[in-house]
């Protein structure tokens, strides 16, 4: 390259720049994709993640790709990048001859009326817009290629942690059979105390119709198809938080508010709510008479609580129903008031749900939702 | 009236004397191509008003997290009748209505070759249609109430089982969507049949202008695409009335059968209502730049290259199916490959404009405005068929913006150039240029405000198909934007209709050739007489008018 030329790149450059909407054009752009930005401005917003959620949150405010938190999301986003890069390039350059074509060759009052010159085509120039893209389609689909086959790896690595997903209309269900419990909506998975990544392998299953496992910042999705039980997905985050997601396949009535919520946690923490899990529910006195109404209510057909005659499958296992901070697999936070107005009507919450408002009467009610707070 | 004195009818040719009847029965018992042509178009106009309101019910719904205007069960069944009326009840008619109008004229002949054929495959579509919206008044649902189909456009099973779609909505899409396409085969084989028997003496198939082989193309397509949907839906309809389990995944069938079946005829699909866009722009672009198309030779190959490569690359709406590795790689790579002679295509139309005297007439802005939008569409698409980033935004609104600048931006804009070009022919009448503009830059502003923000929504986590989003996703301002664009897309949409309605009534005279084109339909009388032409031409080049408009530089002795 010619000091002629370099000078004429870099006053280009710094024309680009000069220009104030330029420069508020490409900061936006910037502000928009880049994660740790967005962290950054919308850091009032992840101060309200409950109090509960460990200390240091990967969480960004939106579920976005563009702020990977686990090994698979990440090789992702490399890919991404490259892709954005040379599709922006071609698009640029293409839009640019269009817009000039169009400026340049405009019939302008006073314009020779005559017909321009014929141009029938030019084998050489059509021989170059062939070949060009196929090489840089070539070029995209080796880098690609590669991608997929370090994501979609087949085998769990050693020492990762295998949970069971089992998609349901329209809630999770989440078996770690490893430490033989089933809990529902919130996924735990660990990471070493000291940030070491540990791999989780998830088994995808569904009961009915075909799902999808989402959680952008934690990895691609991966449908979960009824009668093909060889679907999985990995996740190897890097970071403590809690990740937000849902299904992702149109999957019938209530498909919007099937939420995923996964808590990335210490593995110490981990552990501890790996144990509080495995144990039966408790057994609270006080809380005798709104355990019989739900006992003697249809609840018991759908509903587990471990250690009771609750023992139904249909629906999410309630067993430490309070450990989780969300109801109806997302559909609203799990707080008293929430909780009351979820026994008395579902549908007001969750439209399109298979749960049925029970006509409890409001004693009842209350007496029921006493009991559900036991369940820690 | 004696056999000698039949009067020539044309669209406006009414016998004062007749009454409204058989008026309308001339219309109903038309076996002409282009009265079948004007109804296709009508008919699927109707039904883009139809849809078009659907998917502006859908935007005020995900105006902002958590509005209220309609429920879950309604907006599933408006984003399912959206996108099935605006594949099979607006773009197919209107393509099929289109080349049924101006294939015969193009190639100098006096109908197609089987037309009461053409006749029967209108009125399968336009029963088929009708029995698809019958279904929000008679289809007996679950709680007795009149029920359109919810299963999405594509029809995943088991969701379309018994076991989760109760009542009769989902028969209907079956049969509505199944006869209508028997009706798109039969033209399909017309239109095929036409093009290789009927062309005027000297049009060799390298001398057919490029919207007859786009058409012949699709045509073809049409043919191999339309019957493994139509029997998929067979299949379907065995599952859910006669006990068979094809689909039944409770029952042993298979999930992934079914997005076999469906997208071996889905992808295809996608270019045959593609094709035809290139087809009005291959057409337009020349005539408003005053030049001939550049390299129509290569652009004939890629025609038919982006026909064969369509046909074999349905898996990449399955990346995120869990399919091997290696299954996706391949897809992956014949997807990419399509983007070469899509980009032929490209810089072919560019290179016709560099060097032209280009005249921004309504037909060229809106095919301009197909240039750029379908390039962005073409680019998020190469960007989706990159496996690992198509696991992230696979089934997310970044897909539907992708998809809406194809068919939107893309089909639907090249439609628009169509009409404004071709309407003159057809009624006689020019549509108004002040009004064209304004229908043109609102719906440019409308369009890019909603589709833009769209690819922003997906890549922040946004599903398709949500009825409504919590507020903790940062999804509202994108979601704002796009249903702020249907305002002016609804302004633009009645720009449009009232300069058509105008125009039929008030236009100015067009006379045959208002254009200065170079095809054969511009040398007929506008609108064109029953029998097209009363002598049939002959050719010698690709431009015929060309050639008699400049004796002295023929065409033909360049091809």
């Amino acid at each position: 390259m010619t000091p002629d030329h370099k000078t004429k790149l870099a006053r280009a450059a710094s024309g680009l720049m000069s220009k104030p909407i330029h420069a508020i054009l490409l900061a936006s752009i910037a502000l928009l994709l880049t994660p740790s930005l967005n962290s950054f401005v919308m850091a009032d917003e992840v101060a309200t993640v409950p109090s509960n959620a460990p200390v240091c949150d990967g969480a960004a405010p939106w579920p976005t790709m563009f702020a990977p938190r686990s090994a698979p999301a990440q090789e992702i986003l490399n890919i991404t990048w490259l892709v954005i890069g040379i599709v922006g390039a071609l698009g640029i350059i293409v839009m640019t001859m269009i817009i000039f074509s169009i400026i340049r060759y405009r019939y302008k009052e006073g314009d020779d009326e005559t017909e321009p010159a014929q141009i029938y085509g030019s084998n050489p120039i059509e021989l170059a817009w062939t070949i060009l893209p196929t090489l840089i389609v070539f070029v995209l689909f080796m880098v690609s290629a590669r991608g997929i086959f370090e994501i979609e790896k087949e085998t769990p690595p050693e020492g990762s942690l295998e949970v069971t997903v089992v998609g349901h209309r329209w809630w999770w269900e989440f078996e770690y059979p490893e430490y033989g419990f089933v809990t529902a909506n919130e996924l735990h998975i660990p990471i070493g105390d000291d940030g070491t990544p540990i791999p989780t392998f998830l088994s995808l299953q569904s009961a009915d119709v075909i799902h999808s496992f989402w959680v952008p910042q934690l990895a691609g999705k991966t449908d979960v198809v009824p009668n093909r039980d060889k679907n999985h997905l990995w996740l190897q985050p890097n970071m403590a938080g809690k990740y937000l997601g849902q299904c992702a396949e149109y999957c019938g009535g209530a498909h919007a508010n099937m939420l995923i919520t996964v808590i990335v946690e210490p593995e110490s923490e981990f552990k501890k709510w790996v144990a509080n899990q495995q144990k039966s529910a408790a057994v609270v006195p006080a809380a005798t008479k709104g355990r019989h109404i739900f006992e003697r209510t249809a609840c018991i057909n759908c509903h587990t609580v471990r250690g009771t005659v609750a023992n139904g499958t249909f629906a999410p296992d309630l067993t430490h129903f309070m450990s989780r901070s969300i109801l109806g697999a997302g559909a609203a936070p799990n707080n008293p008031k929430t909780l009351r107005q979820w026994v008395f009507d579902p549908q007001t919450i969750k439209p399109g749900c298979d749960m049925p408002a029970m006509k409890l009467t409001n004693e009842e009610i209350d007496l029921v939702c006493d009991y559900l707070e036991t369940l820690k | 009236m004696t056999i000698l004195e039949k009067p020539k009818q044309t669209l406006h040719t009414k016998d004062p004397n007749a009454s409204f009847l058989s008026y309308m029965h001339q219309w109903i018992a038309t076996s002409d191509h282009k009265k079948l042509g004007v109804m296709y178009v009508t008919t699927g106009l109707l039904f883009f008003l139809i849809g078009g309101l659907e998917a502006a019910m859908m935007r005020w719904q995900l105006a902002w997290s958590g509005m209220d205007v309609v429920g879950p069960e309604e907006f599933n069944r408006l984003f399912t009748m959206h996108g099935t009326t605006m594949v099979f009840l607006v773009g197919m008619p209107i393509l099929l209505g289109v080349a049924n109008y101006l294939v015969p004229l193009m190639i100098g002949a006096r109908d197609l070759a089987f037309p009461r054929l053409n006749a029967f495959g209108f009125w399968l579509f336009f029963f088929g249609g009708l029995l698809l919206y019958f279904s929000y008044f008679g289809a007996q649902g679950l709680y007795g109430m009149g029920s359109a189909p919810d299963v999405g456009w594509f029809a995943y099973a088991p969701l379309t089982e018994r076991t989760f779609s109760r009542g009769h909505s989902t028969d209907y899409w079956i049969l509505g969507i199944g006869i209508s396409g028997f009706g798109s085969i039969a033209t399909g084989i017309n239109l095929i049949t036409t093009i290789l028997t009927m062309r005027c003496p000297g049009m060799s198939l390298m001398k057919m202008p490029l919207f007859v082989w786009l058409m012949f193309i699709d045509a073809i397509l049409i043919m191999i695409a339309m019957p493994p949907l139509t029997a998929a839906q067979i299949m379907l309809l065995f599952d859910r009335w006669l006990g068979a389990h094809f689909f039944d995944t409770q029952g042993g069938g298979s999930a992934v059968l079914w997005q076999n079946l469906f997208w071996f005829f889905g992808h295809p699909e996608v270019y045959i209502l593609i094709l035809p866009a290139f087809a009005y722009v291959s057409e337009i672009i020349p005539v408003f730049s005053r030049k001939v198309i550049f390299g129509y030779p290569l652009m004939v190959a890629a025609t038919i290259a982006i026909g064969f490569i369509s046909l074999g690359v349905w898996v990449h709406h399955m990346f995120a199916l869990g399919l091997s590795p290696m299954v996706n790689a391949i897809f992956m790579g014949s997807t990419m490959l399509i983007a070469v002679p899509t980009g032929i295509k490209m810089f072919n139309w560019i290179a016709t404009l560099y060097g032209g005297r280009i005249r921004f007439q309504t037909p060229m802005l809106f095919s301009l405005g197909f240039l750029t939008q379908f390039l962005l569409g073409g680019l998020t698409g190469i960007m989706l068929a990159v496996v690992p980033f198509d696991w992230q935004v696979s089934d997310s609104y970044f897909v539907v913006g992708h998809f809406h600048y194809v068919l939107f931006g893309g089909l639907v804009f090249s439609i628009f150039a169509a009409i404004y070009y071709w309407m003159p022919k057809v009624t006689g009448r020019m549509l108004s240029e002040t009004l064209g503009k304004w229908h043109f830059w609102l719906l440019f502003i409308g369009f890019n405000l909603t589709f833009g923000p769209m690819h922003v929504s997906g890549m922040l986590g946004m599903p398709r198909r949500i009825y409504t989003y919590h507020p903790d996703r940062g999804w509202e301002l994108w979601n704002l934007l796009s249903s702020i664009g249907v305002l002016f897309q609804i302004a633009a949409i009645l720009f449009f209709t009232y300069n058509v309605l105008n125009s039929l009534f008030k236009g100015k005279k067009a006379g045959d050739d208002p254009w200065d084109a170079w095809t054969l339909e511009w040398e007929t009388t506008s609108p064109p007489p029953e029998y097209n032409f009363p002598e049939i031409p002959t050719v010698h080049s690709r431009r015929p008018l060309w050639d008699k408009k400049h004796p002295e530089d023929p065409d033909w002795k360049y091809e």
